[in-house]
């Protein structure tokens, strides 16, 4: 390597992968809305989602009772409203069709038998359900119906809510104790869930964008090509892509990390060693495909199109926002071998579960094999003009 | 060979007076071939961009590549620096060929200045020829090749804010910071303005003073003519005549061109009779003559055209140039064609 530089030289020479890592540092350092989308726009999402998806007591579920000329409507949101389960509110039918419609409340309830059938006196709940009320039901059995979505999780939840709460209004008995102990430990909320996977989507975008846009606009700018009539070792110039990506690596999971922290209590359960393994190997997976995905395109647009068409389906497959088990069965296999999905489990396992070396190594191995067949393709395909 | 230890903005006296005494030293007298290259030819899908090309650049001469857009030019310096492959022919540059293994260690002995490169406008001058510094084992000083191209001002400023004229000395900077042998420059003055121009041909002087060698392409025809100790002249992919610019000049046969444009009709054969008149070329109503002897083909010429009653619009005499070298070469004018 060049690296004996004469004595007679005034001001020593750096090795030109450490300049051109440099230069690769002060350019990205030298662009806010870089430093924007890189380090502050991950952490602001983590704390919108952590607010949005915090583990309060859970929400009262919000149901419609339909309104009608009689008075029965008024009592059975009366008696619904009585279980701390239920937000019940008497709405006119268009009204509570359209609040059904778009999502504001999960179920309608509407009284189908004729009108004077009368629900149990107020006063008369699920406590003091005594023959009494089973005789009055019997009598006068009233007749309501569910509307609901049931492919939402709340529709179908409300279905059985309140169910579960007329039944009872109603005078049915329960016939064995049940006793709840609630469980919220830190490690099962959805922040624990969100902030593995915000790593790794991190990770992705910029390695993608960073490297990418870093290469096209060069070659645009027949940056490129100048500095292939140099002696530089092609090599050292990717490479160089890669050494400042693990730079801001550390900075960007550093501050997510330390966000997460300070304000959601946040902790990593499992080895650090492990971790910074696993984002390691996936920020060099994510600039090899970067690399890749810059290899050829002559233009920002064209860039902009391939790297939306490599993040759109990790985005939304990868289990980053919710788990990827919801999808169909035959997806599963293409979703496991998806690098973000190997990088977002390997995370949530090392961090959330504490998992060791035996645990993540198909991951692992998932992520070296993506990079190394990555970069070799990069550098074949690669165009300097 | 420049040498290490002395860059040229030292501006020693014995640079300045070699520099004066042979600014243009006969070709003859210089020894080895820089670059060559035999019948060179690439084409691109519709167009044969370089058609059978030989040329000769002896070392420590400024070879200029003159031609109009589209002549070649550009692609064939390319070939040269081993950025584009030639579809045909030879070349040898500083006596290696591309493709034989040496490449990289080729490089390292030349440096360019591409004509659309636009450099990372976030860095800094000192950040960029540092960066190029860097690719090369033996070079210059970043700070010395910064006061060569006078830009000790712009030392910390960002390459963005920059004006063109500054942006193209940096250029050239991270070109010498190598401190190259030979040195491609590609239309280097192309849109600066006069005084920006001036200061680079200094620059590129300075460079020649110290022995070396520079391949230049230009439409401009002053600054061939300034710079060049030997011009080939080139169209549609070959190159149609060579020699130094007084050569060149003179194988007009002429020193003054004289054009003028009228009303009425004259024919031209009247006008080829005339005494001292080389040649003529006429284009609608009006006429260039190339005129070997303008004191007696001048009043010959008025008188001619009173005789065919024709009424003179504008009449203007030049010495002749590189520019009319190149249009009675081609009937096309460099900066048209």
């Amino acid at each position: 390597m060049p690296d004996a530089a004469p004595a007679a030289q005034k001001s020593e020479r750096l090795h030109p992968l450490v300049e051109l890592t440099l230069a690769r540092v002060r350019e990205f350092l030298r662009e806010p809305e870089v430093i924007f989308w890189v380090f502050i726009f991950p952490v602001l999402l983590a704390f919108a989602l952590g607010i949005a998806f915090r583990n309060t007591a859970p929400a009262k579920l919000r149901i419609a009772v339909e309104a009608d000329q009689a008075t029965g409507a008024q009592a059975l949101t009366t008696a619904l409203a009585r279980s701390d389960e239920i937000d019940a509110q008497l709405l006119a039918p268009a009204e509570a069709a359209q609040a059904l419609r778009s999502g504001k409340i999960a179920l309608i309830v509407r009284q189908t038998a004729r009108a004077g059938d009368a629900p149990p006196p107020a006063g008369a709940g699920p406590a003091d359900a005594g023959p009494r009320s089973s005789t009055a039901a019997s009598t006068a059995m009233p007749s309501v119906e569910y509307r609901y979505d049931p492919s939402r999780p709340d529709g179908h939840l409300a279905r059985l809510v309140v169910d579960d709460a007329l039944q009872r209004a109603y005078g049915r008995t329960d016939v064995a104790r049940v006793r709840d102990e609630r469980v919220t430990e830190p490690g099962a909320r959805y922040i624990d869930y969100l902030i593995p996977g915000l790593l790794g989507l991190n990770l992705m975008g910029s390695g993608l964008w960073g490297v990418g846009f870093a290469i096209v606009t060069a070659r645009m700018r027949k940056l490129l090509k100048r500095l292939a009539a140099t002696p530089m070792r092609r090599s050292h110039y990717l490479l160089s892509f890669v050494l400042s990506r693990m730079l801001f690596l550390f900075l960007e999971v550093m501050l997510i990390l330390l966000f997460a922290r300070l304000t959601f209590g946040y902790k990593v359960h499992g080895s650090y060693a492990l971790m910074a393994l696993l984002l390691l190997v996936g920020a060099l997976t994510f600039a090899g495909i970067g690399l890749l995905v810059a290899a050829r395109p002559q233009t920002i647009e064209g860039v902009s199109g391939l790297m939306n068409l490599v993040m759109l389906p990790m985005w939304l497959l990868s289990g980053t926002f919710f788990s990827a088990a919801r999808f169909p069965g035959f997806l599963q296999p293409f979703i496991k071998l998806l690098p973000l999905t190997a990088l977002n489990d390997g995370l949530r396992a090392v961090m959330n579960e504490g998992a060791t070396l035996g645990g993540v190594w198909l991951m692992l191995l998932i992520l070296l094999s993506w990079c190394v067949v990555s970069f070799i393709l990069a550098l074949r395909l690669f165009r300097w003009q | 060979m420049p040498t290490d230890t002395t860059p040229f903005a030292g501006q020693s006296a014995a640079a300045e007076t070699t520099r004066a005494a042979a600014p243009h030293a006969p070709v003859a007298a210089r020894a080895g071939v820089a670059l060559s290259c035999t019948g060179l030819v690439k084409r691109y899908s519709d167009v044969t961009a370089v058609n059978g090309l030989d040329l000769e650049v002896y070392a420590g001469e400024c070879f200029g590549l003159l031609g109009p857009n589209g002549a070649g030019k550009t692609t064939s310096v390319e070939i040269f620096e081993g950025l584009t492959r030639p579809d045909g022919g030879t070349v040898e540059v500083l006596g290696a060929c591309w493709g034989a293994g040496h490449d990289r260690a080729l490089r390292s002995r030349f440096a360019v200045q591409l004509q659309e490169t636009k450099l990372t406008e976030k860095l800094t001058v000192a950040e960029t020829i540092k960066l190029f510094r860097s690719f090369y084992e033996h070079g210059r000083d970043v700070d010395d090749v910064i006061r060569m191209v006078e830009l000790e001002e712009k030392r910390d400023a960002r390459v963005g804010k920059l004006s063109g004229g500054q942006r193209q000395r940096l250029a050239i900077a991270c070109a010498l910071a190598g401190d190259p042998e030979l040195l491609f420059l590609d239309e280097p003055t192309t849109g600066l303005d006069p005084q920006a121009r001036l200061k680079l041909w200094d620059i590129v002087e300075q460079f020649r003073a110290h022995g070396g060698t520079v391949l230049l392409t230009t439409h401009y025809m002053e600054e061939a003519a300034r710079l060049c100790d030997r011009v080939a002249v080139m169209d549609q992919g070959r190159i149609i005549a060579l020699g130094t610019p007084a050569e060149l000049v003179a194988s007009l046969g002429a020193d003054q061109i004289v054009e003028f444009s009228f009303a009425g009709d004259v024919p031209a054969a009247a006008l080829q009779a005339l005494p001292g008149v080389r040649n003529v070329r006429a284009s609608e109503n009006s006429y260039a003559l190339t005129v070997s002897d303008i004191g007696s083909a001048l009043p010959a010429l008025l008188a001619e055209l009173q005789r065919h009653r024709a009424e003179i619009v504008t009449l203007t005499t030049h010495q002749a140039t590189l520019e009319d070298v190149f249009v009675s070469l081609t009937g096309r004018t460099l900066r048209d064609a």
